[in-house]
């Protein structure tokens, strides 16, 4: 797959893998180390969007959702199961939540089947549907987080090693996607990005306010690791006397090792990714998805089944950002509802997309680093900038302490500058499509 | 008089707040629905524009208090307003010449002015955050109540009271007076009849020698206004804060939708929908049920169907069930 990369291409990567040397020498080994972490999630993420957009021109702006539902994904898999809630009101709350399905699914069926008053009947189901649904959901809810609420308060998970909890972190967010899907593919393309806007908002809003899921704002915490932790390598001996004996400091080795090994386990999730990506996107299915968003008439005339396709590939992506989404707070090894911004997980993941080149999974995956990086980076630089124009100035002046503070948000700025530039003059992105 | 009193309870915490919520979703969702119309994209950048004009009347506000101007018991941010909306309008104008322009000379597809718009909504929303901060701002001066709780239980010996606060009264008076002035421009005059006649047949226009570039520059100065006007409002009646106008964006949209995008008058429709849908729904209705039902009925828990953190997910709801059921809106929207 590597074949596919023509030498301009890998001139942009050995530049961009400069970056992060770079940082590694000016900075610490141990800041290149966390960027490009978090940079191997962002070129998933990347990659996931790619698939909608690239292949297949759906406008998907509900990304930081699928994130976030990939993170639920983390905690219901990783966390050892609250004995207690489940014996007070587990069961009840399961109960009230397939009350609340089958309510749903009956105003669905009675819709399709009834012919005499289908509105009233649709209504009364739901209705009378929604006063049980609460009936029995609320008092399970109450009972599950009056259990110890300053530790638990919340179901727990299974208690399962953290790494599955990324596949079903994916399979949460592609059953989400194929609810948005279903509903709002079809229409014309605005709509499925507001409606991908609002269940964004939706999820985490339930992630915030469900406590007896995921503790809401109170975060779960302390998840599992997949790798050793760093105080555990300090007291080794094995480990101290090895690094010593290699001239590392032990404390600042520990820490690299440890981000090495997390490096080592999302590369490989990359590298999975990107080879069934580009093996699709070359495959004939490939060629039919962007037959189709090139010319959705003609690809119809042809036999084509326009939305179905869009349904597959849309919930195909959102899997793929629902993996990076476990990832990431696998990463963290914390759920904190409150830290999912729009403007953080679900635009810069487009700026990343569009910047590196819809279209091109290399390209999406290049942009996700760079773009990363840059985010990470425009802060300092920013801070030196304003540093340098204020230089000048005398102390005290409110100009000074007013440009100096608001440094930090030149990121947000930057960022536009950046889309907008590229959107004008190289509306391909670095790695154009072939 | 337990069905006053309920009426009273049920005016004072769902009705008037949800006419002067309503009034500037609507106000909001006249914009987007507007650009859509003349320029046939979904502006993301709108709630960043909102946020925009409300900053630039909040700064105007600050100096004329600081010089000692007030506007009496009306909010001084009303005079900051005209400046508002000239420094907003400016803003637009310079972001179509540098940005939307390119693309509707090369005639690129909607999504791409889409796309272009997220570019423009991180530029406004940076620029918000750099010259004012993220926290909270509150600009509101002059009289709180047009009519206090207490002066009306006083007026009418009723158990409960009922406040009026000048915010919301402004509100509504501002929205009947903006939404009066832009359909009389809309169809009176004859630059108002060259934008519908654009937003209807764009090829038919142009052959009738109605000039686009005029269009679209009227357009953005009369979204200009719309916008610094809804985001002031609601500003002055809650507080402004850069993040929450950037949510607003969904029930603006939801608005603009579920009234048919591209309809003036269905945005209005959808953005009051909207708004009453979302206080009813997360209102604890147990007050008022109380007075209306007999001793033995009256309900134990809060009533409340939703708690208020899945706003949201109201206006979300009604958006999903148009979209399946009408998906050109209430009123005739554009093409789906």
């Amino acid at each position: 797959m590597i074949g596919d990369l023509k030498t301009r291409d890998l001139l942009l990567f050995a530049f961009v893998a400069l970056l992060f040397v770079g940082t590694g020498i000016v900075q610490s080994w141990n800041v290149s180390l966390t960027i490009l972490n978090m940079g191997l999630i962002s070129a998933i993420m990347a990659l996931g969007v790619n698939m909608q957009w690239g292949y297949a021109g759906l406008f998907n702006v509900g990304i930081m959702g699928f994130v976030a539902l990939g993170g639920l994904g983390a905690v219901l898999v990783s966390m050892p199961p609250t004995g207690q809630a489940w014996a007070d009101g587990g069961l009840r709350v399961l109960l009230g939540l397939v009350l609340g399905a089958a309510t749903v699914v009956a105003a669905v069926l009675a819709w399709s089947r009834v012919t005499r008053f289908r509105g009233p009947v649709v209504v009364a189901i739901l209705v009378i549907g929604f006063f049980i649904f609460r009936a029995v959901f609320d008092g399970g809810v109450a009972a599950v987080e009056a259990v110890d609420p300053a530790s638990t308060g919340y179901l727990g998970g299974l208690g399962l090693p953290i790494i599955l909890s990324w596949p079903v972190g994916g399979l949460l967010a592609a059953g989400a996607a194929w609810l948005i899907g279903k509903t709002a593919l079809g229409l014309r393309s605005d709509y499925l990005a507001i409606a991908t806007l609002g269940i964004a908002e939706i999820v985490i809003a339930i992630l915030k306010h469900e406590d007896w899921m995921a503790r809401g704002v109170k975060n779960v915490i302390g998840l599992p690791r997949p790798v050793p932790y760093e105080i555990d390598l300090q007291n080794s001996e094995a480990f101290v006397a090895r690094m010593t004996a290699w001239g590392f400091d032990p404390v600042t080795a520990s820490g690299i090792t440890v981000k090495l090994g997390y490096t080592g386990l999302f590369v490989v999730v990359l590298a999975i990714l990107l080879w069934l990506a580009q093996a699709a996107l070359a495959s004939p299915w490939g060629r039919m998805m962007r037959a189709i968003r090139d010319n959705e008439v003609a690809a119809e005339a042809m036999g084509k089944d326009v939305t179905r396709r869009h349904l597959q590939v849309f919930v195909l992506g959102s899997a793929v950002v629902g993996i990076a989404g476990a990832m990431m707070t696998t990463l963290d090894g914390q759920l904190t509802p409150g830290t999912y911004q729009p403007l953080r997980f679900t635009f810069l993941v487009w700026v990343m997309v569009i910047v590196g080149g819809s279209g091109n999974n290399w390209g999406a995956v290049l942009g996700g680093f760079l773009v990363w990086w840059l985010w990470v980076q425009v802060e300092p630089i920013g801070a030196a900038l304003m540093q340098g124009i204020t230089a000048g100035m005398p102390d005290g002046m409110w100009l000074k302490a007013h440009l100096l503070e608001a440094a930090a948000h030149m990121r947000l700025l930057t960022m536009g500058l950046i889309l907008l530039l590229v959107l004008r003059f190289s509306p391909r992105g670095l790695i154009p499509e072939r | 008089m337990e069905p006053l009193n309920a009426f009273v309870t049920f005016a004072n915490f769902v009705l008037i707040p949800a006419t002067a919520y309503g009034s500037q979703l609507a106000i909001g969702a006249l914009g987007v629905t507007l650009i859509y119309g003349i320029l046939r994209f979904s502006n993301f950048a709108h709630g960043d524009t909102m946020a925009f004009g409300t900053m630039a009347v909040i700064l105007c506000t600050w100096g004329l208090q600081s010089v000692g101007i007030s506007f009496g018991p009306l909010p001084t941010a009303l005079l900051a307003l005209p400046v508002g909306i000239a420094v907003t309008a400016l803003l637009l104008i310079v972001t179509d010449k540098t940005v939307y322009r390119f693309y509707r000379a090369k005639k690129a597809p909607p999504v791409t002015f889409v796309i272009a718009s997220l570019g423009v909504m991180f530029v406004m929303n940076g620029l918000v955050r750099f010259i004012i901060g993220v926290d909270d701002q509150r600009f509101a001066d002059g009289e709180r109540f047009v009519i206090s709780v207490r002066t009306f239980r006083e007026m009418t010996g009723l158990d409960e009271g009922l406040a009026i606060r000048t915010s919301q009264a402004i509100t509504v008076v501002v929205a009947v007076i903006v939404v009066a002035a832009l359909f009389w421009f809309l169809n009176k005059t004859r630059t108002g009849k060259s934008m519908r006649a654009f937003s209807d047949n764009e090829d038919l226009a142009l052959l009738s020698g109605i000039n686009p570039e005029r269009v679209v520059f009227i357009t953005w100065l009369i979204v200009a206004g719309l916008a610094t006007v809804a985001g002031t409002l609601y500003g002055l009646d809650k507080s402004f804060k850069p993040f929450t106008y950037f949510q607003l964006l969904l029930p603006i949209f939801a608005a603009a939708i579920v009234g048919g995008l591209g309809n003036p008058l269905g945005a209005i429709a959808g953005g009051f929908l909207i708004a009453f849908a979302e206080v009813t729904i997360t209102y604890p209705l147990k007050k008022v049920l109380g007075y209306l039902l007999p001793e033995s009925l009256e309900p134990d828990g809060l009533v409340q169907l939703l708690s208020t953190d899945y706003k949201f997910a109201v206006s979300f709801c009604i958006l999903l069930i148009v979209l399946l059921f009408r998906p050109t809106g209430l009123f005739a929207g554009k093409s789906v």
